[in-house]
Protein backbone atom coordinates (compact mmCIF):
# COMPACT_ATOMS: atom_id res chain seq x y z
CA UNK A 1 0.00 0.00 0.00
CA UNK A 2 2.46 2.78 -1.19
CA UNK A 3 1.47 6.12 -0.05
CA UNK A 4 2.08 9.51 -2.12
CA UNK A 5 2.97 11.79 -0.15
CA UNK A 6 4.26 15.47 -1.11
CA UNK A 7 5.79 14.39 -4.01
CA UNK A 8 7.41 11.24 -2.28
CA UNK A 9 6.55 7.53 -2.61
CA UNK A 10 6.23 6.31 1.00
CA UNK A 11 6.22 1.91 0.72
CA UNK A 12 3.18 2.30 3.64
CA UNK A 13 1.77 5.12 5.57
CA UNK A 14 3.78 4.43 8.71
CA UNK A 15 6.49 7.04 9.89
CA UNK A 16 8.21 7.83 13.03
CA UNK A 17 7.78 11.05 15.24
CA UNK A 18 10.60 13.13 15.42
CA UNK A 19 12.32 12.09 18.85
CA UNK A 20 11.59 8.51 19.12
CA UNK A 21 13.91 6.80 16.87
CA UNK A 22 17.67 7.29 16.80
CA UNK A 23 18.46 5.81 13.35
CA UNK A 24 22.01 6.40 14.36
CA UNK A 25 22.03 4.75 17.64
CA UNK A 26 19.88 1.71 16.72
CA UNK A 27 21.99 0.86 13.71
CA UNK A 28 24.72 0.79 16.68
CA UNK A 29 22.67 -1.41 18.60
CA UNK A 30 20.85 -3.67 16.11
CA UNK A 31 23.60 -3.48 12.99
CA UNK A 32 22.56 -4.32 9.47
CA UNK A 33 19.71 -6.22 10.74
CA UNK A 34 17.83 -2.63 11.33
CA UNK A 35 18.38 -1.89 7.70
CA UNK A 36 16.69 -4.92 6.44
CA UNK A 37 13.65 -4.57 9.02
CA UNK A 38 13.39 -0.67 9.02
CA UNK A 39 10.16 -0.06 10.61
CA UNK A 40 9.35 3.26 9.13
CA UNK A 41 8.55 4.38 5.46
CA UNK A 42 10.37 7.53 6.08
CA UNK A 43 12.46 8.40 9.14
CA UNK A 44 11.52 12.00 10.70
CA UNK A 45 15.08 13.07 12.58
CA UNK A 46 15.19 14.42 16.00
CA UNK A 47 14.64 18.04 16.48
CA UNK A 48 17.69 20.24 15.01
CA UNK A 49 18.53 23.69 16.13
CA UNK A 50 20.75 26.53 14.98
CA UNK A 51 22.87 26.07 18.04
CA UNK A 52 24.19 22.32 19.85
CA UNK A 53 22.14 21.86 22.97
CA UNK A 54 22.90 19.71 25.65
CA UNK A 55 19.65 19.01 26.44
CA UNK A 56 17.78 19.15 29.98
CA UNK A 57 19.49 18.24 33.72
CA UNK A 58 18.15 14.60 34.12
CA UNK A 59 16.08 13.37 35.64
CA UNK A 60 13.84 13.52 31.74
CA UNK A 61 11.41 10.68 32.59
CA UNK A 62 8.40 9.74 34.40
CA UNK A 63 5.95 6.79 33.89
CA UNK A 64 2.60 7.31 34.30
CA UNK A 65 -0.49 5.41 33.82
CA UNK A 66 -0.71 4.29 30.21
CA UNK A 67 2.42 6.95 29.28
CA UNK A 68 5.40 8.60 29.66
CA UNK A 69 6.21 12.64 30.56
CA UNK A 70 9.40 13.30 29.01
CA UNK A 71 11.63 16.35 29.24
CA UNK A 72 14.80 15.82 27.25
CA UNK A 73 15.15 19.38 25.96
CA UNK A 74 16.01 18.82 22.55
CA UNK A 75 19.39 17.67 22.76
CA UNK A 76 21.35 18.04 19.19
CA UNK A 77 24.49 18.92 17.33
CA UNK A 78 23.86 22.06 16.20
CA UNK A 79 22.65 22.42 12.45
CA UNK A 80 26.47 22.38 11.72
CA UNK A 81 27.09 19.43 13.49
CA UNK A 82 23.91 17.59 11.94
CA UNK A 83 25.09 18.08 7.96
CA UNK A 84 28.21 17.28 8.87
CA UNK A 85 28.36 14.19 11.10
CA UNK A 86 24.66 12.89 11.44
CA UNK A 87 23.82 13.30 7.37
CA UNK A 88 27.18 11.23 6.59
CA UNK A 89 26.09 8.53 9.37
CA UNK A 90 22.87 7.51 7.78
CA UNK A 91 23.81 8.11 3.99
CA UNK A 92 24.70 4.93 2.19
CA UNK A 93 22.23 2.87 4.63
CA UNK A 94 19.40 4.79 5.41
CA UNK A 95 16.38 2.84 3.25
CA UNK A 96 13.85 5.34 3.53
CA UNK A 97 13.35 8.93 2.47
CA UNK A 98 14.82 11.11 5.42
CA UNK A 99 12.46 14.09 6.94
CA UNK A 100 15.22 16.18 8.51
CA UNK A 101 13.07 18.44 12.06
CA UNK A 102 14.11 21.73 12.84
CA UNK A 103 13.04 24.14 15.15
CA UNK A 104 13.92 27.90 14.92
CA UNK A 105 13.20 31.07 18.25
CA UNK A 106 12.48 33.62 15.43
CA UNK A 107 11.90 33.74 11.45
CA UNK A 108 15.85 34.72 10.56
CA UNK A 109 16.81 30.96 12.51
CA UNK A 110 14.30 29.08 11.08
CA UNK A 111 14.94 30.87 7.12
CA UNK A 112 18.85 29.59 8.14
CA UNK A 113 18.07 26.24 8.97
CA UNK A 114 15.75 25.76 5.87
CA UNK A 115 18.00 27.22 3.60
CA UNK A 116 20.60 24.96 5.12
CA UNK A 117 18.70 22.15 4.85
CA UNK A 118 17.57 22.74 1.53
CA UNK A 119 20.44 22.82 0.21
CA UNK A 120 21.00 19.18 0.86
CA UNK A 121 20.03 16.43 -1.10
CA UNK A 122 20.05 13.63 1.73
CA UNK A 123 16.93 15.80 2.83
CA UNK A 124 13.81 14.70 1.00
CA UNK A 125 11.68 17.03 3.29
CA UNK A 126 11.52 18.96 6.43
CA UNK A 127 9.94 19.53 9.08
CA UNK A 128 9.49 22.50 11.24
CA UNK A 129 8.40 22.06 14.92
CA UNK A 130 6.75 25.07 15.76
CA UNK A 131 6.32 24.24 19.31
CA UNK A 132 9.27 27.29 20.88
CA UNK A 133 8.58 30.19 22.07
CA UNK A 134 9.16 32.91 20.41
CA UNK A 135 12.07 34.97 21.09
CA UNK A 136 10.34 38.50 20.06
CA UNK A 137 6.76 37.59 21.93
CA UNK A 138 7.56 34.85 24.83
CA UNK A 139 4.75 32.74 22.63
CA UNK A 140 5.43 29.52 21.15
CA UNK A 141 5.11 30.26 17.59
CA UNK A 142 2.79 27.16 17.13
CA UNK A 143 0.30 28.11 19.63
CA UNK A 144 -1.35 31.07 18.27
CA UNK A 145 -2.49 30.94 14.65
CA UNK A 146 -1.84 34.52 13.17
CA UNK A 147 1.66 34.58 14.82
CA UNK A 148 2.46 30.84 13.09
CA UNK A 149 0.71 32.00 9.08
CA UNK A 150 3.29 35.14 9.95
CA UNK A 151 6.77 33.36 10.43
CA UNK A 152 5.53 30.49 7.88
CA UNK A 153 4.79 33.60 5.67
CA UNK A 154 8.16 34.99 6.04
CA UNK A 155 10.33 31.55 5.44
CA UNK A 156 8.30 29.35 3.47
CA UNK A 157 10.69 30.71 0.47
CA UNK A 158 13.24 29.54 1.60
CA UNK A 159 13.10 25.72 0.45
CA UNK A 160 11.50 24.02 -2.32
CA UNK A 161 11.43 20.81 -0.25
CA UNK A 162 8.54 19.67 1.06
CA UNK A 163 7.52 21.41 4.53
CA UNK A 164 5.80 19.95 6.89
CA UNK A 165 4.56 21.61 10.28
CA UNK A 166 4.60 20.11 13.23
CA UNK A 167 2.45 21.48 15.07
CA UNK A 168 1.40 21.71 19.17
CA UNK A 169 -1.45 20.47 20.96
CA UNK A 170 -1.11 22.92 23.56
CA UNK A 171 -3.26 25.74 21.95
CA UNK A 172 -6.85 26.78 22.39
CA UNK A 173 -7.62 25.78 18.81
CA UNK A 174 -6.23 23.30 17.14
CA UNK A 175 -8.00 23.56 13.77
CA UNK A 176 -7.21 27.29 13.50
CA UNK A 177 -3.71 26.91 13.84
CA UNK A 178 -3.65 23.66 11.20
CA UNK A 179 -5.32 26.40 9.20
CA UNK A 180 -2.73 29.24 9.50
CA UNK A 181 -0.24 26.65 8.49
CA UNK A 182 -1.83 25.51 5.54
CA UNK A 183 -2.17 29.58 4.57
CA UNK A 184 1.46 30.21 5.36
CA UNK A 185 2.55 27.72 2.65
CA UNK A 186 2.81 24.63 4.07
CA UNK A 187 2.79 21.21 2.21
CA UNK A 188 1.82 18.93 5.21
CA UNK A 189 0.95 19.82 8.86
CA UNK A 190 1.66 16.98 11.66
CA UNK A 191 0.53 16.57 14.92
CA UNK A 192 0.21 15.77 18.28
CA UNK A 193 3.27 17.00 19.61
CA UNK A 194 3.19 16.18 23.41
CA UNK A 195 1.37 17.42 26.16
CA UNK A 196 2.24 19.77 28.43
CA UNK A 197 2.66 17.58 31.76
CA UNK A 198 4.54 17.92 35.10
CA UNK A 199 5.44 15.47 38.53
CA UNK A 200 5.89 15.84 41.66
CA UNK A 201 8.96 14.24 43.52
CA UNK A 202 7.10 11.14 44.91
CA UNK A 203 6.01 11.84 48.81
CA UNK A 204 7.08 9.20 51.40
CA UNK A 205 4.45 7.26 51.41
CA UNK A 206 4.67 6.86 47.41
CA UNK A 207 8.10 6.23 47.57
CA UNK A 208 8.15 2.52 47.67
CA UNK A 209 5.01 2.21 45.50
CA UNK A 210 6.45 3.92 42.57
CA UNK A 211 10.39 4.68 42.81
CA UNK A 212 12.69 2.62 41.22
CA UNK A 213 14.91 0.97 43.36
CA UNK A 214 18.02 3.72 43.07
CA UNK A 215 15.95 6.28 44.49
CA UNK A 216 14.63 3.56 47.06
CA UNK A 217 18.17 2.53 48.05
CA UNK A 218 19.97 6.42 47.85
CA UNK A 219 16.89 7.01 50.27
CA UNK A 220 17.55 4.36 52.31
CA UNK A 221 21.26 4.48 52.38
CA UNK A 222 21.10 8.56 53.84
CA UNK A 223 20.98 9.27 57.56
CA UNK A 224 18.01 12.51 56.50
CA UNK A 225 14.73 12.04 56.61
CA UNK A 226 13.22 10.35 53.29
CA UNK A 227 11.80 13.87 52.84
CA UNK A 228 14.99 15.61 52.98
CA UNK A 229 16.35 13.06 50.68
CA UNK A 230 13.51 13.71 48.25
CA UNK A 231 14.47 17.54 48.23
CA UNK A 232 17.56 17.63 47.53
CA UNK A 233 16.93 15.50 44.13
CA UNK A 234 14.98 18.71 42.97
CA UNK A 235 13.79 21.66 46.01
CA UNK A 236 11.02 22.79 43.69
CA UNK A 237 9.66 19.60 44.16
CA UNK A 238 9.20 19.01 40.88
CA UNK A 239 10.74 15.17 39.63
CA UNK A 240 12.32 16.70 36.06
CA UNK A 241 14.79 18.15 35.65
CA UNK A 242 13.26 20.41 32.96
CA UNK A 243 10.58 21.40 35.40
CA UNK A 244 7.79 20.23 32.86
CA UNK A 245 7.81 18.31 30.01
CA UNK A 246 5.86 15.97 27.43
CA UNK A 247 3.19 13.55 27.86
CA UNK A 248 3.24 10.92 25.41
CA UNK A 249 1.91 7.45 25.01
CA UNK A 250 -1.28 5.44 25.01
CA UNK A 251 -2.64 7.76 27.22
CA UNK A 252 -2.94 10.59 24.74
CA UNK A 253 -4.71 8.68 21.82
CA UNK A 254 -8.05 10.08 22.05
CA UNK A 255 -6.82 13.50 22.41
CA UNK A 256 -4.63 12.89 19.51
CA UNK A 257 -7.96 11.53 17.71
CA UNK A 258 -9.83 14.68 18.28
CA UNK A 259 -6.50 16.66 17.27
CA UNK A 260 -6.44 15.17 14.57
CA UNK A 261 -9.90 15.07 12.97
CA UNK A 262 -9.71 18.88 13.92
CA UNK A 263 -7.09 19.82 11.31
CA UNK A 264 -8.40 17.17 8.86
CA UNK A 265 -11.47 19.45 9.38
CA UNK A 266 -9.85 22.36 8.48
CA UNK A 267 -7.12 21.85 5.77
CA UNK A 268 -7.10 20.81 2.62
CA UNK A 269 -3.25 19.65 3.13
CA UNK A 270 -2.32 16.21 3.60
CA UNK A 271 -2.36 15.30 7.49
CA UNK A 272 0.38 13.61 9.93
CA UNK A 273 -1.26 11.66 12.69
CA UNK A 274 -0.34 10.43 15.49
CA UNK A 275 -0.38 10.01 19.23
CA UNK A 276 -0.46 6.80 21.35
CA UNK A 277 -0.43 4.55 18.37
CA UNK A 278 0.32 1.15 19.50
CA UNK A 279 -1.21 -1.11 16.89
CA UNK A 280 -2.85 -1.23 13.51
CA UNK A 281 -6.25 -0.63 15.09
CA UNK A 282 -5.11 2.66 16.33
CA UNK A 283 -3.22 3.72 13.11
CA UNK A 284 -6.31 2.60 11.42
CA UNK A 285 -8.30 5.31 13.56
CA UNK A 286 -6.29 8.00 12.87
CA UNK A 287 -6.24 7.07 8.85
CA UNK A 288 -10.31 7.17 9.14
CA UNK A 289 -10.78 10.67 10.48
CA UNK A 290 -8.34 11.53 7.51
CA UNK A 291 -5.22 11.35 8.45
CA UNK A 292 -2.78 10.50 5.29
CA UNK A 293 0.52 9.28 7.39
CA UNK A 294 0.63 7.85 11.17
CA UNK A 295 3.19 8.20 13.11
CA UNK A 296 4.52 5.77 16.00
CA UNK A 297 6.30 7.37 18.67
CA UNK A 298 6.32 6.28 22.51
CA UNK A 299 5.37 2.64 21.62
CA UNK A 300 8.80 2.65 19.74
CA UNK A 301 10.30 2.58 22.81
CA UNK A 302 9.00 -0.76 23.84
CA UNK A 303 9.45 -2.27 20.78
CA UNK A 304 11.80 -0.95 17.84
CA UNK A 305 9.63 -2.80 15.25
CA UNK A 306 6.37 -2.22 16.21
CA UNK A 307 6.41 0.56 13.27
CA UNK A 308 6.88 -2.31 10.74
CA UNK A 309 4.40 -4.60 12.13
CA UNK A 310 1.29 -2.18 12.13
CA UNK A 311 2.21 -0.99 8.20
CA UNK A 312 2.34 -5.08 7.79
CA UNK A 313 -1.21 -5.26 9.95
CA UNK A 314 -2.60 -2.48 7.70
CA UNK A 315 -1.61 -3.63 4.04
CA UNK A 316 -2.91 -7.00 5.30
CA UNK A 317 -6.24 -5.40 5.72
CA UNK A 318 -9.27 -6.34 8.18
CA UNK A 319 -8.75 -9.32 9.88
CA UNK B 1 43.64 0.87 30.94
CA UNK B 2 41.45 -1.81 29.99
CA UNK B 3 40.85 -2.60 26.17
CA UNK B 4 38.02 -1.45 24.15
CA UNK B 5 34.69 -1.83 25.52
CA UNK B 6 32.90 -5.17 24.56
CA UNK B 7 29.32 -5.50 22.57
CA UNK B 8 27.10 -8.08 21.24
CA UNK B 9 24.61 -6.85 18.53
CA UNK B 10 21.30 -7.14 19.92
CA UNK B 11 18.11 -8.56 17.04
CA UNK B 12 15.78 -5.31 16.84
CA UNK B 13 12.95 -8.02 17.19
CA UNK B 14 11.54 -8.06 20.91
CA UNK B 15 12.06 -11.65 21.52
CA UNK B 16 9.44 -13.77 22.90
CA UNK B 17 11.23 -16.12 25.37
CA UNK B 18 9.79 -18.17 28.39
CA UNK B 19 10.76 -18.22 32.13
CA UNK B 20 12.43 -20.89 32.98
CA UNK B 21 12.88 -20.50 37.23
CA UNK B 22 12.37 -17.92 39.41
CA UNK B 23 13.92 -18.65 42.65
CA UNK B 24 13.95 -16.04 45.90
CA UNK B 25 17.84 -15.51 46.90
CA UNK B 26 17.58 -13.81 50.17
CA UNK B 27 15.78 -10.34 49.63
CA UNK B 28 15.97 -10.98 45.73
CA UNK B 29 15.00 -13.01 43.04
CA UNK B 30 16.50 -14.88 40.07
CA UNK B 31 15.06 -14.69 37.45
CA UNK B 32 16.11 -17.35 34.49
CA UNK B 33 15.12 -17.01 31.02
CA UNK B 34 15.49 -19.62 28.85
CA UNK B 35 17.27 -18.39 25.67
CA UNK B 36 19.21 -21.15 24.15
CA UNK B 37 19.54 -19.06 20.24
CA UNK B 38 19.64 -15.35 21.53
CA UNK B 39 23.30 -13.48 20.93
CA UNK B 40 25.66 -14.00 23.90
CA UNK B 41 26.00 -11.02 25.81
CA UNK B 42 28.96 -9.37 26.43
CA UNK B 43 29.68 -9.27 30.75
CA UNK B 44 28.19 -5.20 31.46
CA UNK B 45 25.47 -5.67 28.58
CA UNK B 46 21.73 -5.35 29.42
CA UNK B 47 18.71 -6.23 28.15
CA UNK B 48 15.21 -4.57 28.40
CA UNK B 49 12.46 -6.72 29.92
CA UNK B 50 8.98 -6.80 30.24
CA UNK B 51 6.30 -9.62 31.23
CA UNK B 52 4.47 -11.15 28.41
CA UNK B 53 1.36 -10.53 29.62
CA UNK B 54 -0.72 -7.62 32.18
CA UNK B 55 2.33 -5.03 30.94
CA UNK B 56 1.77 -1.86 29.29
CA UNK B 57 -1.90 -1.10 29.95
CA UNK B 58 -3.48 -2.84 32.43
CA UNK B 59 -5.93 -1.77 34.74
CA UNK B 60 -3.19 0.63 36.68
CA UNK B 61 -1.63 1.58 33.37
CA UNK B 62 2.13 0.73 35.00
CA UNK B 63 3.75 -1.06 34.06
CA UNK B 64 3.84 0.78 30.89
CA UNK B 65 7.54 0.84 29.61
CA UNK B 66 10.32 -2.20 29.56
CA UNK B 67 12.59 -1.84 32.56
CA UNK B 68 16.52 -2.85 32.08
CA UNK B 69 18.18 -4.95 33.83
CA UNK B 70 21.87 -6.61 33.15
CA UNK B 71 22.58 -9.92 32.55
CA UNK B 72 23.72 -11.34 35.35
CA UNK B 73 24.92 -14.69 34.08
CA UNK B 74 24.35 -16.72 31.22
CA UNK B 75 24.52 -20.90 31.65
CA UNK B 76 23.13 -23.89 29.87
CA UNK B 77 20.93 -21.44 27.68
CA UNK B 78 19.41 -19.64 29.70
CA UNK B 79 19.92 -15.67 31.08
CA UNK B 80 19.85 -15.08 34.36
CA UNK B 81 18.46 -11.54 35.91
CA UNK B 82 19.11 -10.27 39.51
CA UNK B 83 15.52 -8.91 40.52
CA UNK B 84 14.66 -6.83 43.71
CA UNK B 85 10.92 -6.13 43.98
CA UNK B 86 10.82 -2.13 44.55
CA UNK B 87 7.68 -1.04 42.25
CA UNK B 88 5.26 -2.20 39.84
CA UNK B 89 7.96 -3.30 36.82
CA UNK B 90 10.27 -5.32 39.04
CA UNK B 91 7.11 -6.40 41.07
CA UNK B 92 5.60 -7.53 37.93
CA UNK B 93 8.82 -9.41 36.74
CA UNK B 94 9.47 -11.09 40.36
CA UNK B 95 6.00 -12.54 40.05
CA UNK B 96 6.68 -15.00 37.47
CA UNK B 97 6.38 -18.39 37.06
CA UNK B 98 7.81 -21.19 35.18
CA UNK B 99 6.24 -21.16 31.82
CA UNK B 100 5.41 -17.27 31.90
CA UNK B 101 6.14 -15.48 28.87
CA UNK B 102 9.06 -12.24 28.91
CA UNK B 103 9.91 -10.06 26.05
CA UNK B 104 13.15 -9.33 25.86
CA UNK B 105 14.99 -7.19 23.92
CA UNK B 106 18.80 -7.24 23.68
CA UNK B 107 21.98 -7.58 24.39
CA UNK B 108 22.57 -3.81 25.02
CA UNK B 109 24.98 -1.35 25.52
CA UNK B 110 28.38 -1.35 26.24
CA UNK B 111 30.12 -3.84 28.27
CA UNK B 112 33.38 -4.41 30.59
CA UNK B 113 37.09 -4.48 28.92
CA UNK B 114 38.76 -7.13 30.55
CA UNK B 115 41.63 -6.30 32.67
CA UNK B 116 45.32 -5.45 30.27
CA UNK B 117 48.74 -4.66 32.28
CA UNK B 118 48.28 -7.64 34.21
CA UNK B 119 46.49 -5.83 36.81
CA UNK B 120 44.34 -7.64 38.99
CA UNK B 121 40.41 -7.71 38.76
CA UNK B 122 38.59 -5.84 41.58
CA UNK B 123 34.76 -6.31 41.17
CA UNK B 124 33.48 -3.69 43.53
CA UNK B 125 29.14 -4.32 44.17
CA UNK B 126 26.30 -2.77 46.20
CA UNK B 127 23.06 -4.40 46.14
CA UNK B 128 21.13 -5.73 43.48
CA UNK B 129 24.02 -4.22 41.90
CA UNK B 130 26.04 -6.62 41.99
CA UNK B 131 24.46 -9.00 39.00
CA UNK B 132 26.60 -7.44 36.46
CA UNK B 133 29.92 -8.67 38.44
CA UNK B 134 28.87 -12.35 38.33
CA UNK B 135 29.32 -12.68 33.92
CA UNK B 136 31.97 -10.50 34.76
CA UNK B 137 33.39 -13.02 37.26
CA UNK B 138 32.66 -15.61 34.67
CA UNK B 139 34.56 -14.17 31.75
CA UNK B 140 37.56 -13.59 33.94
CA UNK B 141 37.58 -17.08 35.73
CA UNK B 142 37.32 -18.22 31.81
CA UNK B 143 40.56 -16.23 30.71
CA UNK B 144 42.21 -17.67 33.82
CA UNK B 145 42.26 -14.35 35.93
CA UNK B 146 41.72 -14.00 39.08
CA UNK B 147 39.63 -11.68 41.01
CA UNK B 148 38.59 -10.27 44.19
CA UNK B 149 34.83 -9.37 44.96
CA UNK B 150 33.66 -7.11 47.27
CA UNK B 151 30.33 -6.52 47.61
CA UNK B 152 28.24 -4.21 49.98
CA UNK B 153 24.35 -4.84 51.60
CA UNK B 154 22.31 -3.06 53.66
CA UNK B 155 21.46 -6.38 55.96
CA UNK B 156 21.70 -10.12 55.89
CA UNK B 157 18.67 -10.87 53.74
CA UNK B 158 20.22 -8.66 50.72
CA UNK B 159 23.75 -9.84 51.50
CA UNK B 160 22.00 -13.64 50.65
CA UNK B 161 22.37 -11.90 47.65
CA UNK B 162 26.20 -12.63 47.14
CA UNK B 163 26.18 -16.28 47.26
CA UNK B 164 25.45 -15.26 43.12
CA UNK B 165 29.33 -14.71 42.61
CA UNK B 166 31.69 -16.99 44.36
CA UNK B 167 34.65 -15.73 47.54
CA UNK B 168 33.23 -12.58 47.85
CA UNK B 169 34.47 -10.14 50.80
CA UNK B 170 31.50 -8.67 52.43
CA UNK B 171 30.24 -5.20 53.84
CA UNK B 172 26.74 -4.83 55.59
CA UNK B 173 25.09 -1.52 57.03
CA UNK B 174 23.91 -3.10 59.54
CA UNK B 175 27.20 -5.12 60.74
CA UNK B 176 24.96 -8.22 60.68
CA UNK B 177 27.56 -9.80 57.85
CA UNK B 178 31.22 -9.10 56.94
CA UNK B 179 32.25 -5.75 57.83
CA UNK B 180 30.27 -3.49 59.69
CA UNK B 181 30.27 0.08 56.97
CA UNK B 182 30.97 0.94 53.67
CA UNK B 183 32.23 -1.52 50.58
CA UNK B 184 34.32 1.43 49.59
CA UNK B 185 35.83 1.33 52.46
CA UNK B 186 37.32 -2.35 51.94
CA UNK B 187 38.00 -0.90 48.68
CA UNK B 188 40.46 1.59 49.88
CA UNK B 189 41.92 -1.08 52.13
CA UNK B 190 42.85 -3.16 48.96
CA UNK B 191 44.14 -0.40 47.27
CA UNK B 192 46.50 0.37 49.49
CA UNK B 193 47.76 -3.18 49.81
CA UNK B 194 48.18 -3.88 46.55
CA UNK B 195 47.19 -1.13 43.79
CA UNK B 196 47.80 -2.56 40.67
CA UNK B 197 44.34 -3.55 40.09
CA UNK B 198 41.46 -2.18 37.52
CA UNK B 199 38.07 -1.69 39.50
CA UNK B 200 35.40 -2.74 37.90
CA UNK B 201 31.60 -1.18 40.46
CA UNK B 202 27.79 -1.64 40.17
CA UNK B 203 25.88 -0.17 42.89
CA UNK B 204 23.59 2.58 43.97
CA UNK B 205 25.31 6.14 42.80
CA UNK B 206 26.59 7.09 46.22
CA UNK B 207 28.86 3.75 46.35
CA UNK B 208 29.63 4.57 42.62
CA UNK B 209 30.98 8.36 43.10
CA UNK B 210 32.74 7.18 46.20
CA UNK B 211 34.77 4.81 43.90
CA UNK B 212 35.18 7.00 41.40
CA UNK B 213 36.71 9.49 43.96
CA UNK B 214 38.80 6.62 45.29
CA UNK B 215 40.44 5.63 41.73
CA UNK B 216 40.45 9.05 40.67
CA UNK B 217 43.01 9.97 43.75
CA UNK B 218 45.39 6.51 43.08
CA UNK B 219 45.15 6.91 39.34
CA UNK B 220 43.25 3.49 39.05
CA UNK B 221 41.17 2.29 35.95
CA UNK B 222 38.11 1.92 37.03
CA UNK B 223 34.97 0.77 35.06
CA UNK B 224 31.62 1.65 36.35
CA UNK B 225 27.98 0.26 35.47
CA UNK B 226 25.74 2.64 35.58
CA UNK B 227 21.85 2.64 35.72
CA UNK B 228 19.57 4.97 34.84
CA UNK B 229 15.71 5.02 34.50
CA UNK B 230 15.15 4.19 30.38
CA UNK B 231 12.15 4.21 28.24
CA UNK B 232 13.47 2.59 25.22
CA UNK B 233 17.34 1.15 25.84
CA UNK B 234 18.37 1.24 22.32
CA UNK B 235 19.82 5.73 22.30
CA UNK B 236 16.12 6.64 20.79
CA UNK B 237 14.65 8.43 24.21
CA UNK B 238 17.48 10.40 25.08
CA UNK B 239 15.91 9.71 29.24
CA UNK B 240 18.66 8.15 30.80
CA UNK B 241 21.50 10.56 30.43
CA UNK B 242 24.56 11.04 33.13
CA UNK B 243 26.87 14.14 32.67
CA UNK B 244 30.76 13.89 31.10
CA UNK B 245 33.33 15.72 32.50
CA UNK B 246 33.32 17.65 29.04
CA UNK B 247 30.11 19.09 29.78
CA UNK B 248 27.80 16.73 27.47
CA UNK B 249 25.54 14.18 29.10
CA UNK B 250 26.08 10.68 27.73
CA UNK B 251 23.27 8.30 27.04
CA UNK B 252 23.57 5.22 29.64
CA UNK B 253 21.75 3.12 27.25
CA UNK B 254 24.13 3.11 24.08
CA UNK B 255 27.29 5.22 25.46
CA UNK B 256 27.25 2.73 28.63
CA UNK B 257 26.29 1.64 31.06
CA UNK B 258 29.82 0.63 31.46
CA UNK B 259 31.52 3.78 31.47
CA UNK B 260 35.09 4.43 32.38
CA UNK B 261 35.65 6.43 35.18
CA UNK B 262 37.59 8.91 34.07
CA UNK B 263 34.79 10.29 31.57
CA UNK B 264 32.40 11.25 34.53
CA UNK B 265 33.30 14.37 37.11
CA UNK B 266 30.78 12.75 39.55
CA UNK B 267 28.44 10.07 39.44
CA UNK B 268 25.12 12.16 39.71
CA UNK B 269 23.11 11.14 42.24
CA UNK B 270 19.76 11.67 39.58
CA UNK B 271 21.30 8.36 37.68
CA UNK B 272 18.21 6.62 39.23
CA UNK B 273 15.18 7.73 37.75
CA UNK B 274 12.35 5.76 38.67
CA UNK B 275 10.01 4.37 35.46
Amino acid sequence: MSVEFCGMTLAHPVINGSGTFDAIAARGAFGEALEREFPFAAFVSKTITLQARVGNPPPRLWEVPAGLINSIGLPNRGLEGYLAEDLPALSGWLPVPLITNVMGSSAAEISQLLRACDAREEIAAIELNVSCPNVHTGLDIGADPRQLEAVLSEVRGDTHKPLIVKLTPNTADVGACARAAQEGGADAVSLINTLRAMALVPRRAELRRVAGHQLEERVAEGSDSRERQAATVNPSGRWLGGGTGGLSGAAIRTVALAQVAAAVASVEIPVIGMGGVQCEAHAQDLLDVGAKLVAVGTESFRDPLVGGRIARELTAGPA
Amino acid sequence: MPAACTRALASPHRRLLKVTANERLGAYSVLRVGDPDGPLPAPGQFAMLAAAEGWGGGEEGRPYLARAFSVARVRDGEAHYLLEDVGPGTRGLCALAPGDGVLALGPLGRGFSLPQEERRALLVGGGVGIAPLAILQDALTQTGSASTVLLGFRDAAHAVGARLLSGAILATDDGSVGHAGLVTELLAAELERDGHAVVYACGPAPMLEAVRALCAARVTPAELALEAGMACGFGACYGCVVPARDGRYLRVCVDGPVIDAGELDHVDAHAGAPT
